[in-house]
């Protein structure tokens, strides 16, 4: 390992996984540790349970990751945390354990917005320039393009996101959460298409209705896998088509796919598609990292590190709704 | 159905949007637009069929309706939900975009007072666009169409009202840059006419607050 490089520990604990990580500044991921609080099935994330949990874990799993890493803490160069958005007990776990490193260790304590950090560990993984981004899980469902130093939202969902449709279908009929691998599974033993309510308005979309027609079906005795089925062709369909209108719109050449959902192959399928109308390509984040991890807050902070922003311990508070287009990003530029 | 015999125009693609075609033909003797719906790939057929059949009629019940609050639109001939096409009368344009960069500046207010007179009516009777740009308006002769009711839908919300102006405000400023502030200030007379001062007002206060968001920003 060069002596010049730069090391940043990063640590997530937004929702249900506490993870950290620790990341160079060429970019290289020398370690990425979580662990995943799970819920009873039926269940969503109880934000105490989940606190609770990330409070045994973290000790362990910062340790961890500094060893798989051969890094030291007193060696770090700075530590950054997830400070939103997110579930406000367990924003609080990772911003106390931050504030300790940072303190006791006298290095830069950097915040870092969770989806931006799902933005930048994208890029880092597929090389994408001047992508049109489309973050897709539990937290977020948004079309987003850089322009004037910031993420600009230019579609998203009018009520709760995809990763909320799927869980919460999930919850209903018993299937463990989070639940979208499970749904696609099923997806496969279906045999009808069930007519659902498709809505986008221009670039935005809404789950809400199709998620209450999707259980209406159930009740009414159609087969699971044809309501999940059914229900992943129309909400997947919903958004490339909110997705194409973006594009087109702003002649990016790109897609980068991130976030949790972006593990779903059909929906990758059908960005795929979309980016294919448009001479463009599709990018979707290594897999390893689609569910909410360490790595993606190491790099973004990493990445603010390097362009001189850093926090005053005593005033790094959680901010559970911190939107992602309320975020400066001095080290990205406009393309031109 | 929607072929005649004997013409000998072949179809001319005039338009590709992000959703659909626009075509220039010969119909039944007579020179009209027909707008059909494209199928798309990342939709299983049985969905995307429905889809397009639907918007089809949709937009078409929109059209009928700015007709009937007395916004000029081009009239409708024909609607095939099968192959998710309108046929519609052929309005030569030009759009009130490249109009606005040859005529006068008076005529520039005077068209842009005219289309705020349309939008407020719109507006009152119940009806947003959802696509308002001044390549979405025709002007003929003077008299002023509105087209492309795709996005269009029965609101009063002033959300909706305030994307409208949000959007026309925005294409004005993109290519009519020098004059765009003397261009708005006409349409929002002409518009605070057809609704009354104070909600002009307040839909220009929606705008403004919807453009503070950042979301609807300027196309690189």
């Amino acid at each position: 390992m060069a002596a010049i490089d730069l090391h940043c520990l990063g640590i997530e604990s937004t929702a249900h996984t506490f993870g950290a990580s620790v990341v160079t500044d060429s970019g290289q991921i020398l370690s990425d540790v979580r662990d995943v609080h799970v819920s009873a099935p039926g269940k969503g994330i109880h934000p105490r349970e989940a606190a609770e949990h990330h409070c045994e874990v973290a000790a362990c799993v910062i340790s961890n990751s500094l060893s798989k890493a051969r890094v030291k803490a007193s060696k770090l160069n700075g530590v950054a945390v997830a400070l939103g958005p997110g579930l406000g007990p367990c924003l609080r776990v990772g911003a106390t354990v931050a504030r300790s490193i940072a303190a006791y260790f006298r290095i830069p304590l950097i915040p870092v917005n969770h989806a931006i950090g799902h933005i930048e560990i994208g890029i880092l993984t597929t090389g994408a320039k001047d992508p049109l981004v489309v973050l897709v899980s539990g937290g977020h469902t948004a079309i987003a393009a850089f322009s004037g130093g910031r993420w600009r939202i230019l579609g998203e969902t009018e009520d709760i996101t995809i990763g909320n449709l799927f869980d919460m279908f999930a919850r209903e009929v018993g299937l463990p959460s989070p639940a979208g691998a499970e749904v696609e599974k099923l997806t496969e033993k279906s045999s009808s298409f069930l007519s659902l309510p498709y809505v986008v308005k221009g670039n935005d979309v809404s789950y809400s209705g199709l998620l209450t027609a999707s259980l209406a079906k159930l009740r009414s005795g159609a087969k699971l896998e044809d309501v999940c089925y059914s229900m992943q062709e129309v909400s997947c369909s919903m958004l490339a088509e909110a997705v194409e209108r973006s594009l087109a719109y702003t002649g990016k050449k790109e897609i980068l796919l991130t976030g949790g959902v972006a593990a779903n192959r059909t929906l990758q399928r059908k960005l795929e598609d979309v980016a294919k109308l448009h001479d463009a390509v599709c990018h979707v984040v290594d897999s390893a990292y689609t569910a909410d991890c360490g790595a993606q807050i190491a790099w973004t902070g990493m990445l603010a590190l390097r362009a001189g922003l850093a926090a005053r311990v005593d005033e790094a508070h959680v901010r559970p709704k911190w939107r992602l287009e309320d975020v400066d990003i001095p080290w990205r530029n406009d393309a031109t | 159905m929607l072929t005649s015999p004997g013409e000998t125009m072949q179809p001319k693609l005039i338009y590709k949007g992000a959703e659909a075609e626009i075509y220039l033909e010969n119909w039944h003797g007579e020179l009209v637009i027909r707008k059909s719906r494209m199928t798309k790939p990342y939709r299983i057929p049985e969905l995307d069929e429905t889809i397009r059949r639907m918007r089809t009629a949709h937009e078409a019940t929109m059209m009928q309706e700015a007709r009937k609050l007395g916004v000029p639109v081009p009239s409708i001939q024909h609607i095939d939900p099968a192959s998710s096409t309108l046929i519609m009368d052929y309005v030569r344009g030009p759009t009130l975009k490249e109009e606005l960069y040859k005529v006068s500046m008076p005529k520039r207010r005077e068209r842009c007072n005219s289309l705020g007179k349309l939008l407020g009516q719109l507006h009152e009777g119940g009806v947003v666009h959802g696509d308002m740009t001044i390549s979405n308006v025709l002007s003929e002769d003077g008299k002023l169409f509105i087209i492309d009711f795709g996005l269009s839908d029965f609101s009063t919300e002033m959300e909706d009202r305030g994307v409208d102006l949000l959007l026309l405000n925005r294409a004005m400023k993109s290519t009519h840059y020098a004059f765009h502030m003397a261009l708005f200030k006409a349409f929002l007379e002409g518009y605070s006419q057809a609704v009354g001062r104070k909600r002009g007002y307040e839909t220009l206060r929606k705008m403004r607050e919807i453009e503070q968001r950042g979301r609807y920003f300027e196309r690189a």
